[in-house]
């Protein structure tokens, strides 16, 4: 890699041949009180624990996984709401995570998030022309004269009534609202937006209008996604590489088809045979679904070695003692597993 | 751990589930009406809404929110505040009628007869009280026992819904439950009578996908071992082609489509199911573009005249005259198949599902 840096008008400085974005062994760990009166023993929650992944210009990169697997956390460290306890966050191989906030605004600019809660995100005392115009202003990128024409010209793009810039949010819906964010989100032209369950509150038919509007905003604009996601239905319509974490670590990485068709890691292969197919009316025999027994362990305590071994069927005293590191097992398919395979028949049911 | 390791995984295979016809109806809802009158108007939760469950079965009752799924299922649990409520119609639940029954004898209803599982397990929890309270106090408020005695039923009740070392558990505050567990817990307490009719409302929702799987299981399982007829209230067609006999889809306070799963879903005949289907991408087969339904539900305060979904309707152009925006059609079987029902004035809609449809499907 050439280390040529250059630095653009905005600010922003970029090493050449570097990746859109690099999480580099990237650690987030919470302090928690210990038990008791005296709270001795502080413990730390390592919600995330190592995670490395890249994304590329214009790509889309899902992550999915379950409640408490570190997946909001790493969205937040990516855009730099969260400083890590260790570890390189790279901007175009820039690393910002230890920037100062005046360091960061302009990389902020290029950064930008979704967020999943359509009612608490946008601030119900301001119009949406505020909402939408602040983002403009914060970043210059408007003459205030042009401002209000450049949020009507948003609010077109996301779908909306340009001429509905003067009212509040509680007068939208909540399909509405998810796309006042993406139109705040985009009025800062970012090569890249970390969408945090963007969806996921939605009704199902407007569900699919926003992701309709974000796949267009995608082709259209070229913008690089940091896809989250619980539903794994949506990572796959939307997303080129999926990685799926558990419990702070990234245990499967590799492209969407590779995942979803031949997974190689037991909680991925698990994680796929739990989710309701609906193409059992439609004469698929009902799949072989994988009972995975107990609860994800606590992220203040995790298990030695391989996290997932607590409940995993391929469990050896190996898992124990060494932690598999995530290598590559199949082209372009990352594993972190010792015993790392494809099903032995097809898990994900095939259409008929 | 064991020398002896497992290396293959322990697997489920949901069976298809056995038909049970020709059962007399346990639960009976015939021409049921909610509105609540506010400052702006009435609002027309649910507009005559008809359907029958025998023991045994499940019915799926789906749909976007203010379709009036809950709603409705909370008028069979008489939970509505009666005076902030219009209720008409009739709900009958083995032969009781809930409409306008009395606050005590609702009482001794609602636990013993029916019982129903919310979708948020930590706020229907209280969390003052510990798990064996909440469930001793629903089983002491229907029978005569012994405080021991309940608490013994409790342990069994825990045991029974899939928590490990009940007894210990019994014991614990809600916030030492997870989310599964403490789902599992409300459907212990749901069950604890042994009601002969048990409403989910979205009961999965709240939780990941593995843990789903569980609760599913276990619902499937216990209405096997208890013989209930099951009310499921979801948004997740996925989690319906899975568990239930009978889908039930309403949009906008009404009923638009009714029948049994596999029919329902394999060859839909309203256009509102169409539009769902094509809304919900897939976990297998190929990936193709999602077709939503255009616009937003109807506002239940001021109702679409004629047929509630026509404003949304991608197929009203295709029905002669004015028909579709002056006259709302009826649910009645619209094809040669007398099991199913659906309220559309489309002609010949299982054609157009098959040649329209079904190709641009996700």
């Amino acid at each position: 890699m050439t280390t040529a840096t250059n630095t653009a008008k905005s600010g922003v400085r970029s090493v050449e041949g570097a990746p859109l974005l690099e999480l580099d062994d990237v650690k987030m760990h919470f302090r928690t009180k210990g038990d008791g009166l005296l709270a001795r023993g502080t413990k730390w929650v390592q919600a995330v624990d190592g995670v490395s992944l890249t994304v590329q210009s214009g790509e889309t990169l899902g992550l999915v996984g379950e409640s408490g697997c570190g997946k909001s956390t790493t969205a937040r460290l990516i855009t730099r709401l969260l400083e890590p306890t260790a570890g390189q966050i790279k901007y175009q191989g820039v690393d910002i995570a230890h920037m100062s906030e005046r360091q960061l605004r302009p990389y902020r600019r290029e950064i930008q998030l979704i967020f999943q809660d359509p009612y608490s995100s946008l601030n119900p005392r301001h119009t949406v022309g505020t909402i939408v115009g602040t983002a403009l202003r914060t970043h210059g990128m408007v003459p205030k004269a042009g401002e209000l024409s450049r949020v009507q010209e948003l609010l077109e793009v996301v779908g909306l009534n340009p001429e509905h810039y003067n009212r509040y949010p509680h007068e939208f819906s909540g399909g509405q609202r998810q796309r006042i964010g993406i139109a705040r989100a985009l009025a800062a032209r970012p090569k890249i937006i970390v969408a945090d369950e963007p969806v996921s509150a939605l009704d199902v038919s407007i569900q699919a209008q926003v992701m309709n509007l974000l796949e267009n905003l995608r082709k259209e604009l070229g913008i690089a996604f940091v896809f989250i996601a619980h539903d794994l239905g949506v990572v796959r319509h939307f997303c080129d590489r999926v990685a799926v974490m558990y419990l702070g670590r990234v245990v499967e990485e590799a492209p969407r088809d590779t995942l979803y068709e031949r997974p190689q890691h037991p909680y991925t292969q698990a994680l796929l045979s739990a989710v309701p197919d609906i193409a059992v009316v439609r004469g698929v025999p009902p799949k072989q679904r994988i009972r995975l027994v107990g609860d994800v362990p606590s992220p203040v305590d995790p298990p030695s070695g391989c996290r997932f071994r607590t409940r995993c069927w391929k469990a050896q005293d190996i898992c124990a003692t060494q932690d598999p590191p995530l290598e590559q097992k199949a082209p372009h398919q990352d594993v972190a597993c010792h015993f790392a395979e494809p099903p032995v028949e097809s898990i994900v049911a095939e259409v008929v | 751990m064991t020398e002896q390791t497992v290396r293959a995984p322990q697997t489920v295979t949901r069976t298809p589930r056995a038909r049970r016809e020709g059962e007399d109806a346990y639960l009976e809802v015939s021409d049921l009406h909610v509105q609540f009158p506010t400052a702006d108007g009435k609002v027309q939760a649910v507009q005559g809404l008809s359907y029958s469950l025998p023991l045994g079965r499940t019915l799926a009752i789906v749909g976007e929110s203010g379709s009036g799924k809950s709603v409705s299922s909370m008028a069979i649990m008489g939970l509505h505040d009666r005076k902030s409520t219009w209720i008409s119609g009739s709900i009958k639940v083995g032969g009781k009628e809930v409409v306008g029954m009395s606050e005590k004898d609702l009482m001794s209803f609602r636990g013993a007869d029916a019982a129903m599982i919310f979708q948020d397990p930590q706020s229907s929890l209280h969390p003052f009280f510990t798990i064996g309270d909440q469930i001793t106090e629903s089983y002491r408020a229907h029978h005569n026992v012994s405080k021991r005695a309940a608490k013994a039923r409790a342990i069994d009740m825990l045991g029974r819904v899939g928590i490990p070392n009940p007894a210990r558990r019994v014991d614990q505050y809600p916030h030492e439950f997870s989310g599964g567990m403490r789902q599992r817990a409300m459907i212990a307490m749901a069950l604890v009578n042994d009601p002969k009719l048990l409403i989910a409302d979205e009961p999965t929702t709240a939780l990941d996908v593995t843990v789903q799987a569980q609760i599913l299981d276990l619902i499937a399982d216990l209405q096997r071992d208890f013989g209930s007829a099951v009310v499921f209230i979801t948004h997740d067609l996925g989690v319906v082609a899975e568990i239930a006999d009978d889908i039930l889809v309403m949009c906008a306070g009404n009923a638009v489509e009714h029948g049994p799963v596999d029919k329902i879903l394999g060859t839909p005949l309203h256009p509102y199911s169409w539009g769902l289907l094509e809304s919900i991408p897939a976990v297998s087969g190929t990936p193709g573009p999602l077709h939503p339904i255009p616009g937003s539900p109807p506002s239940l305060l001021a109702m679409p005249s004629g047929c509630a979904f026509h404003p949304r309707c991608e197929f009203r152009e295709r029905v002669g005259g004015d028909l579709c925006r002056t006259l709302k059609p009826e649910l009645i079987p619209r094809t040669a198949d007398q099991g199913r029902t659906s309220r559309c004035h489309l002609k010949e809609p299982d054609k157009v599902f098959e040649t329209e449809v079904l190709p641009r499907l996700p």
